[in-house]
């Protein structure tokens, strides 16, 4: 398990980054915190020539409250995420960052590489789809801001195209009884199914039963109704497309969904 | 075999020079190329946490970080941990007394993990220890001693 | 709660928690593994393995790999020429058909991960380059990838030696009208269950250093085996040299439990690799390949039936055990090694009148098993347990008392296998393991939990286990290497200090402290003057390694004898310069020998040993120069029994099929306790591999046989947040015949704790209806479980 070799770059400026990217193509990976990338590079799973390490490229590290809105830096470590204060607002954030990994993954792990990265039941793309957040990302032709919503395409693919990088993940809007919560049969692995909600939105997302963060709409409109919101849970298990998979079958997929999307509903009930 | 590249790594306060390959992990570059063994290895994907070493102050896989990455990094292994002269540091004593260790292979992951996060939450509870020592796998003790011996360090850091 | 010791401990060393001396180099990161040895000019190996889980080898083409900058070699089968792997046992061919393990796959591959060429190289990335650049041809064949798939009609054949793919079958004891017991008991039981494989999964992976050394004439093997002296075996075998020619030494180990007990191919192969290349070659094993290619256990199907009278005592048992045992036989235990313990001692602690049992061995196209902690125990201690709670159930009998009604209570005991058993505490640690969870309040809890909408259970395993297994026991296996017996040496040098040398290898449990308290106290002398040798194919004269609990009771009986032999020397010694007699002298328990009735007359073992080496004209008529004594230790009869009584809590979530366990208390018994914490140590561990083992653990493959938990994301290995604390009793019945009361504390946890588990959640089911007797427990199970109960109340 020891990764193919590779010719290791280190970007100084968000330009600099993309113009290596520009440059040396398909065989170049970006490396943020490497929590993902380098696990696969150990399995020989990706094994790209080029490595661009953007970790030092300076101002990527920041979260900025900017009246409403939350800039997070595509550096920003979920560890620091967790510790920051963040105020009543963006609390959920903080709150979420306890099921991603282990602390040893978040003191690196970023949540640019996160969103980067994909993983439909990544604690980072269910909040950015549940917070309506907007994905900063730069090329060469400049910059451009994507909807989480659109960002998300399929298992592993985004809307990020190869020689651009993500710089910043906007929140555009406070959520301050936003909840996240999921099930797992190990503390600190990937979820089987995760469900975030975010009553005053209102917005039902859920992580593990589709190839991207799955918004379900007819979950929000009964929980705009606000009903009980063991209604809500039936809501959403009834409207999702699961099939059988080993390890879980559709219908414990539902159940889960049933029960964890009522389980934050109540959660957020309380706030 | 692909190119050299001359890396500068900082391990407990000494300052090593290398010519490696880039793909080489921290860890091995801690144990092959620097010769400090007592960080180990249990699975180079970031799961076992026997790697666990700190890098500025925070516990990491080393097994998911390119030495080339943690260039002018402090980094500091289990090695720092004891008195030159052998003297045990508080945490070390610790696991020993509440027999946090058997076959001692997890123990320097652990011993880095809990340096780190006590160095961070000096008031962590027994149930956020457990949670942070959950970090980590070990398949001989079950776990019990590690958490006390940790959270008995604790107690005696903050009684000071 | 902790009986007052009833053993009369002379000495002041056995019996106390002293700080163990591992710990020192172990914590400050200064132990010496296998991966931490570096030899000049050592180049590093890598295997080529089986893509397919069963086909032909065509071709191997290693030309491209040795065409990979840093790839100093690779071979294949062919090129090294090396002997089988072949372990035995005395049984006529229908009972068992011997298979041999080449040490690289030659004409067929059998599993995915079975190694078929070694790559060498200046370092383990350049290996793992090679490794990507050979190219094989397989012709493929059906695999068999299912213990029931490889027992049907017409299925390919794993090894063509073996007709319907079994390695072992036998059928035992049949008691005479057995079929009429179970034809006229009011009462019969049935428990059909599958466990789940898994790895034993030390946290070092294997490894090994070989080199030869040309001034010793030596091949020198460093590796990481729980049996030196049976690697040093195979491997001289296997590549052709006499046993002088080889010396195994081993590191210190990150735990073995059974994994790295049996004889390694790959171990073989990097040596074989170093003998060729005359330079040192390392291999250390990768996880996925840990997870994938090396000794896997445990995967076992029970179909058993119990038949009880009205009063809930068992009449009989009847047995059908099938053992996974995957693709080859491991050295030297063989294929048989899980159904012949499953069959041996099934009935377990219980007073079985009645018993029938046939056990096999299957081989199928996945990865060879070995012993792994409690070797089928916590299989058939899951299926007693169950039938026990099954027929509580049926007959309307608490599941505690039914058990007590059963269990054996007046020793020694001979039983329906013909196995007797020593004295031990079964019912004491039932009654006190019961009376913990009531006095804690669990039963409260239990019962307030239906009201509260909660769904809480509570369930028990009884067992023990045999520890100190004799040249006898084995033999009985048929074996046809029998292990046993274990010997020490002990040396005394000039200064009054001592090293001794055991045939065990400890890799995790602690020998170095515990071993040396039992000299310290034979001879009176601090464990800090004492050193422990172990893991030294020179050094030691021959040994079986460290398995099967048999550490502490057949290697520190050695231990202890060879003590006592050197201690009645140095009275000799003593009693000659003091111009007195033998039995007027005494070991004074502080390093000397003294007069008994005055016993300021005194020489310590420095001033007998300055005689001994380097006085010796002053020596008694008839004691040559020189301390050193060398005794042997077996056991004669059964064996001794551990026991110990499991009690746990668990609470399932309706809503997630969640298990999470509440409680958990181990009620132990195993003698005389040479260090309380290292047995606790020992209990917690076991504890949390067998709730591994119970829910979460499973080595799962497709249809095809590819292996579908190659890391450590898919194969779950339980963390601190989900291992309860374990609140450890301890009882104390000493063993009469080992040489400090000890019985053997390695395995017990792991073997009490799936039955418990699997009671626990049972009884937090026992209103659905379902009963769930499969490991590990799914937690969609036990959620499917729950929500038709629900649905059931609602209708
Ligand atoms: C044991 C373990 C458990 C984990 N558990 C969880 C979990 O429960 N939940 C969870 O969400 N995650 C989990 N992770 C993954 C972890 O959160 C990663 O940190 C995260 O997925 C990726 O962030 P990174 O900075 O490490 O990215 P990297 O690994 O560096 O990169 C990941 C991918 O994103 C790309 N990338 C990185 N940054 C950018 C950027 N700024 N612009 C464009 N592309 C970029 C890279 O090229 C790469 O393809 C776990 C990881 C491990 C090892
Ligand atoms: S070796 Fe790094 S986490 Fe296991
Ligand atoms: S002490 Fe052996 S793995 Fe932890």
């Amino acid at each position: 398990m020891k990764p193919a070799a590779f010719t290791y770059h280190r970007a100084r400026s968000v330009s600099g980054a993309v113009g290596l990217l520009a440059e040396l193509g398909d065989d170049a990976k970006v490396i943020a915190g490497g929590q993902s990338l380098v696990a696969m590079m150990n399995f020989r799973l990706a094994r790209p020539e080029h490595l661009i390490d953007i970790a030092r490229i300076p101002g990527l590290d920041t979260i900025v409250r900017e009246g409403d809105a939350l800039r997070v830096g595509a550096l920003v470590t979920h560890h620091a995420v967790e510790t920051a204060d963040l105020g009543p607002d963006f609390r959920v954030l903080s709150e979420a960052m306890r099921w991603v990994g282990h602390l040893p993954i978040r003191t690196r792990g970023t949540v640019g590489g996160s969103i980067a990265h994909a993983d439909a039941t990544a604690e980072w793309c269910l909040l950015a789809v549940l917070l309506d957040a907007r994905i900063v990302v730069e090329g060469p032709a400049g910059r451009r801001s994507i909807p989480a919503e659109e960002f998300f395409q399929g298992v592993f693919t985004t809307a990020l195209e190869p020689d651009e990088l993500i710089v910043e993940v906007e929140f555009p809007r406070p959520a301050p009884r936003a909840t996240l919560t999921e099930f797992a049969e190990r503390q600190g692995d990937f979820a089987i199914v995760a469900a975030a909600v975010d009553p005053d939105a209102p917005r039902v997302v859920l992580g593990g039963v589709a190839q991207v963060p799955l918004r379900v709409p007819a979950a929000e409109a009964v929980l705009a109704a606000g009903v009980a919101v063991a209604e809500v849970g039936e809501a959403a298990a009834a409207a999702i497309d699961v099939r059988d998979e080993p390890g879980a079958s559709a219908h414990y997929r539902r159940a889960l969904t049933r029960t964890l999307v009522t389980r934050a509903c109540e959660e957020a009930r309380t706030r | 075999m692909s190119e050299i590249q001359l890396v500068e790594l900082t391990v407990n306060g000494e300052r090593h020079d290398l010519a490696i390959e880039p793909r080489r992990t921290l860890v091995d570059v801690l144990r092959h190329d620097i010769g400090l063994t007592g960080t180990h290895v249990g699975c180079e994907h970031g799961i076992c946490g026997a790697c666990t070493v700190l890098v500025d102050g925070a516990p990491v896989r080393a097994c998911l970080v390119f030495a080339a990455q943690v260039e002018d990094a402090d980094i500091r292994t289990v090695e720092s941990l004891a008195e030159p002269d052998g003297t045990l540091s508080d945490l070390q004593r610790e696991f020993s007394a509440h027999h946090g260790l058997q076959c001692g292979f997890c123990t320097p992951g652990f011993l880095m993990l809990a340096e780190g996060f006590l160095a961070e939450r000096p008031d962590a509870t027994k149930e956020e220890i457990r949670e942070v020592v959950a970090s980590n796998l070990c398949r001989c003790t079950g776990y019990q001693t590690i958490v006390e011996a940790v959270d008995a360090c604790a107690a005696r850091r903050r009684s000071g | 709660m902790t009986r007052e010791p009833r053993f009369d401990r002379t000495g002041r060393w056995v019996g106390a928690s002293v700080p163990r001396r591992e710990d020192p180099r172990l914590l400050a990161g200064r132990g010496r593994f296998v991966d931490d040895i570096a030899l000049p000019r050592m180049l590093h190996a890598q295997f080529v393995r089986s893509t397919i889980a069963h086909g032909r080898i065509v071709a191997v083409d290693l030309g491209e790999v040795r065409a990979v900058p840093g790839v100093v070699a690779a071979f294949t089968a062919a090129d090294l020429a090396l002997g089988d792997i072949t372990a035995l046992l005395d049984r006529p061919p229908h009972e068992f058909v011997p298979t041999a393990m080449p040490v690289l796959a030659l004409e067929k591959v059998r599993y995915v991960g079975e190694p078929v060429a070694i790559v060498v190289a200046t370092d383990p990335y350049a290996a793992e380059d090679g490794v990507e650049a050979a190219v094989v041809e397989y012709e493929d064949l059906d695999p068999v990838v299912t213990d029931t798939a490889a027992l049907a009609d017409g299925a390919p054949l794993v090894h063509a030696e073996a007709p319907r793919n079994t390695l072992v079958d036998v059928s035992l004891f049949a008691t005479e009208g057995i079929d009429d017991v179970f034809a006229q008991a009011p009462c019969v039981v049935r428990v059909r269950t599958k466990t789940g494989r898994q790895n034993a999964l030390p946290l070092e992976t294997r490894g090994v250093v070989a080199a030869w050394d040309d001034r010793d004439e030596q091949l020198h093997v460093q590796t990481n085996t729980q049996v030196p002296h049976q690697v040093r075996t195979v491997l001289a075998g296997c590549v052709g040299l006499h046993e002088k020619q080889v010396r195994v030494t081993v590191p210190d180990m990150g735990g073995g439990f059974g994994q790295k007990c049996v004889v390694g191919r790959e171990e073989i192969a990097t040596a074989a690799a170093a003998l060729r290349l005359r330079r040192p070659v390392k291999w250390i094993e990768d996880r996925r390949d840990a997870l994938t290619a090396a000794f896997l256990a445990r995967e076992q199907r029970y179909d058993v039936r119990a038949a009880f009278d009205a009063e809930g005592r068992i009449l009989g048992l009847d047995a059908d055990v099938v053992c996974d045992m995957g693709a080859y036989s491991c050295y030297p235990f063989t294929a048989g090694i899980e159904p012949l313990m499953a069959s041996a001692e099934m009935p377990s602690v219980y007073q079985v009148p009645a018993y029938r049992v046939r056990g096999r061995a299957v081989t199928t196209n996945k990865a060879p098993t070995a012993p792994y902690r409690g070797v089928s125990r916590p299989q058939y201690v899951m299926v007693v347990e169950r039938l026990m709670e099954r027929a509580a159930r049926e007959l309307g009998i608490d599941p505690v008392e039914i058990r007590r009604r059963n269990l054996i209570t007046v020793f020694p005991y001979t039983g329906v296998n013909r196995i007797t058993y020593d004295p031990g505490s079964y019912r004491e640690s039932l009654d006190l393991c019961e009376q913990v969870l009531h006095d804690e309040g669990w039963y409260d809890v239990r019962a307030r939990a239906v009201r509260e909408g909660r769904v809480i259970g509570i369930g028990y395993s009884c067992f023990s286990e045999r520890t100190g297994y004799g040249s006898g026991a084995f033999a009985q296996r048929k074996m046809q290497v029998v292990p046993g017996f274990d010997i020490s040496e002990i040396r005394m040098d000039v200064s009054g200090t001592v090293s001794v040398t055991t045939g065990t290898m400890s890799h995790g449990q602690s020998h170095e402290t515990t071993m040396a308290q039992i000299v310290a106290d034979r001879l009176g002398l601090d464990i800090a003057r004492i050193k422990i040798v172990q893991g030294d194919t020179d050094r030691i004269t021959y040994g079986w390694g460290s398995f099967a609990s048999r550490s502490i009771t057949i290697g520190g009986s050695a231990v202890a004898a060879a003590s006592g032999k050197l201690g009645e020397q140095l009275r000799e010694i003593a009693a000659h310069l003091l111009d007195a007699d033998v039995d007027a002298t005494e070991l004074d328990g502080d390093g000397g020998v003294r007069l008994r009735d005055d016993p300021a007359r005194r020489l310590s073992f420095a001033e007998l040993a300055d005689v001994a080496y380097l006085r010796a004209h002053l020596l008694p008529k008839g004691i040559g120069p020189g301390l050193t004594a060398s005794a042997s230790f077996d056991v004669a009869g059964d064996g001794t029994f551990s026991n110990a009584t499991h009690g746990v809590v668990v609470e399932l979530d309706p809503g997630t099929g969640g298990v999470q366990i509440l409680r958990y208390v181990c009620v132990e018994d195993c003698g005389v306790a040479i260090h309380p914490q290292v047995v606790e140590g020992q209990c917690r561990g076991g504890i949390a591999q067998g709730i591994a083992g119970a829910l979460f653990e499973q080595v799962t493959y497709d249809d095809a046989g590819q292996p579908l938990a190659p890391s450590l994301m898919e194969y779950k290995v339980p963390t601190a947040a989900e291992i309860p604390d374990v609140a450890i009793h301890h009882l104390e019945t000493p063993c009469a015949f080992t040489a400090n009361g000890a019985k053997g504390a390695g395995e017990g946890g792991t073997i009490g704790a799936p039955a418990a588990v699997l009671n626990a959640v049972n009884d937090a089911l026992r209103d659905t209806g379902v009963e769930l007797d499969d490991t590990p427990i799914a937690r969609e199970t036990v959620h499917r479980a729950l929500e038709s109960a629900l649905e059931n109340a609602h209708v």
